[in-house]
């Protein structure tokens, strides 16, 4: 449904995109998550035809970007950062006026407002000026204004942003819900949300992309090896020397737990091992009481903060 | 041109339903108003001066009261129009680009020349309906004044206005489309009307070629023919041509932001 090839944008003085690539299929959520700055909504601005890209392509079902902008355009549902709202006017004229210039026709055009009114949550709204309402309302008006015209493919820029955390649920509740019908990006830096929501993530940074894959992947697959916790009533040293002999060992970092004379030890293995039973055999063998031992997954968020950061290590290496 | 028409109602929307529409045209109004009786009573006194001479020494030319009245009444209105398209025309398209909304209509099956022409003619009928009102004082005049003035005197004139003031409504949309400030774009807009109108006063000195580039160049000056009856084809096609430039150069700006915008 998307194609993404090669796509770079320039500003004057930075890279804002570089190089991105990616395909996001027919009925799919991709979830584009990133640091403030890494080009999330540069790449979604690209794909609705606000920029022009500097190189690269990119499809959407089917149509260019570039070439064919119209008819991007009129397949595209789009949730800018900032809502993009009339102040003055009241939700239901504001949302006919959308469906107006998205080319909804005159006999279905009322038919569209109650639905996306009804979806969004608004309807109780819908007589009130867009300035008087609070900000998470005028959030789900600038989602109400994305779907009006029922779009192939959605594009929400932070869709989540300024809503109570009941709101956020129903909105996830309606991303997912519209997931299969439609083709839906959206852009976030709350991390849960992507586990939530998404059926593939792409992880980017500086305008590059650092991972793709599903949400339970990148969680299994990119958290090199299972980091061991453990709790043992012995010195401090003595543990860590000794579980440091164990092979797929990686790194054993211990601290002092509370002055009780116990030690905590966490130990991160190796890429695809589990050290668990090894740690267990040998902590018992030497004899020290075992109070705790547990495996601990990275979450999304160390992944997240691993990738970024390994890649801005080697962007500040790289010459230039 | 359905996306036009959606941006047109968008913008008559806007402008009815936010007081500023209602203040300018009221403003507009108290000042046209105070303008035609004044000239009316002022020129009547000057004509029963002249009528009192005529009858003393002799000779003396009639007076023609309603066209006296029309045509310094239209020079009051160009020097009107000066202030308030600016008025008009700075939000346009500096409040979209401040609220982001521009973002929504060139992110819509819409092309660039709808959204400009559709706020374009939102603007002039703005203009339109602002100016109707006048034509009531006069309809009453031409009715009863005793020789009247023809019918199509009054019509050119007000074809004139209508020329003028969308040049200048293209003019200012041009300006506000560069900014996302509505204030610069109100005085940039201002500055430039009043140079075109300046243009005019420098020129009337001097007779050589420049000066009468420049002559040419004044937005005003094709205005007088119109404000005597006279509709001349080449006053209409400079207006025209002066339009056209404003909505070509909007177009483009308006594109430009596509590659501006950081």
């Amino acid at each position: 449904m998307i194609e993404v090839k090669d796509l770079t944008k320039k500003f004057a003085e930075q890279t804002a995109v570089d190089h991105v690539s990616f395909v996001v299929n027919k009925g799919e959520i991709l979830g584009f998550l990133g640091p403030n700055g890494a080009g999330k909504t540069t790449t979604m601005r690209i794909l609705t035809g606000f920029l022009p890209a500097t190189s690269g392509t990119a499809q959407v079902a089917g149509f260019d970007v570039f070439n064919d902008s119209l008819e991007v355009r009129k397949r595209i549902g789009y949730l800018p950062e900032n809502p993009p709202l009339y102040l003055d006017m009241t939700v239901t004229a504001y949302l006919e006026f959308v469906a107006r210039i998205k080319n909804v026709p005159a006999e279905m055009r009322n038919a569209r407002v109650e639905e996306v009114l009804a979806k969004t949550n608004i309807t109780d709204k819908r007589h009130e000026l867009i300035k008087r309402l609070s900000r998470g309302y005028k959030q789900r008006v600038g989602l109400a204004q994305a779907l009006v015209h029922d779009p192939e493919v959605i594009i929400l820029d932070e869709p989540t942003v300024g809503l109570d955390p009941k709101q956020i649920i129903e909105v996830r509740h309606l991303i997912k819900g519209l997931a299969g019908s439609h083709t839906i990006i959206l852009s976030t830096h709350i991390l849960p949300e992507v586990s939530m929501t998404c059926d593939r993530v792409v992880i980017i940074n500086r305008g590059r992309i650092a991972a793709i894959d599903t949400p339970a992947n990148l969680t299994t697959q990119l958290k090199g090896g299972q980091n061991v916790r453990l709790e043992v009533g012995a010195d401090q040293n003595a543990v860590c020397a000794a579980i440091r002999e164990l092979p797929g060992v990686r790194r054993v970092t211990g601290e002092p737990a509370g002055g009780n004379g116990r030690v905590v030890v966490t130990v991160e293995a190796s890429p695809g091992q589990d050290v668990r039973s090894q740690i267990a055999s040998k902590v018992v063998g030497k004899g020290w009481p075992l109070f705790e031992l547990r495996g601990v997954n990275l979450s999304l968020e160390e992944i997240f903060l691993e990738l970024t950061t390994e890649d801005s290590e080697h962007a500040d290496a790289s010459p230039n | 041109m359905k996306g036009m028409y959606a941006v047109y109602r968008k913008e008559m929307g806007h402008y009815f339903v936010s007081p500023v529409a209602y203040i300018i045209v009221a403003v507009f109004l108290i000042l046209t108003a105070y303008f035609f009786n004044r000239l009316t009573v002022l020129i009547i006194q000057e004509s029963f001066q002249a009528s009192i001479e005529e009858a003393q020494f002799g000779g003396g030319q009639a007076f023609d009261v309603p066209s006296l009245v029309m045509r310094n009444f239209f020079g009051v209105l160009s020097t009107l129009l000066l202030f308030l398209t600016p008025m008009l025309t700075m939000s346009v398209y500096a409040e979209e680009r401040r609220r982001g909304t521009m973002e929504l209509l060139m992110t819509s099956p819409v092309t660039d020349l709808e959204i400009v022409l559709g706020k374009f003619f939102a603007s002039l009928t703005l203009l339109v309906i602002m100016l109707l009102p006048t034509a009531i004082g006069f309809a009453y005049m031409l009715r009863h004044a005793e020789p009247t003035a023809p019918w199509r005197v009054l019509g050119s004139e007000y074809l004139g206005v209508l020329l003028l003031g969308a040049a200048l409504l293209a003019l200012g949309s041009f300006f506000s489309s560069l900014t996302e400030n509505q204030l610069i774009a109100a005085m940039l807009s201002f500055g430039a009307i009043l140079l075109l109108w300046v243009l005019d006063f420098g020129s009337q000195a001097g007779s050589s070629a420049w000066a009468s580039g420049l002559e040419y160049l004044s937005v005003f000056r094709h205005y007088d023919d119109f404000t005597r009856g006279v509709i001349d084809t080449s006053n209409v096609i400079f207006y025209l041509s002066f339009i056209f430039l404003g909505v070509f150069l909007t177009i483009r700006s308006v594109d430009s932001m596509r590659w501006r915008r950081a």
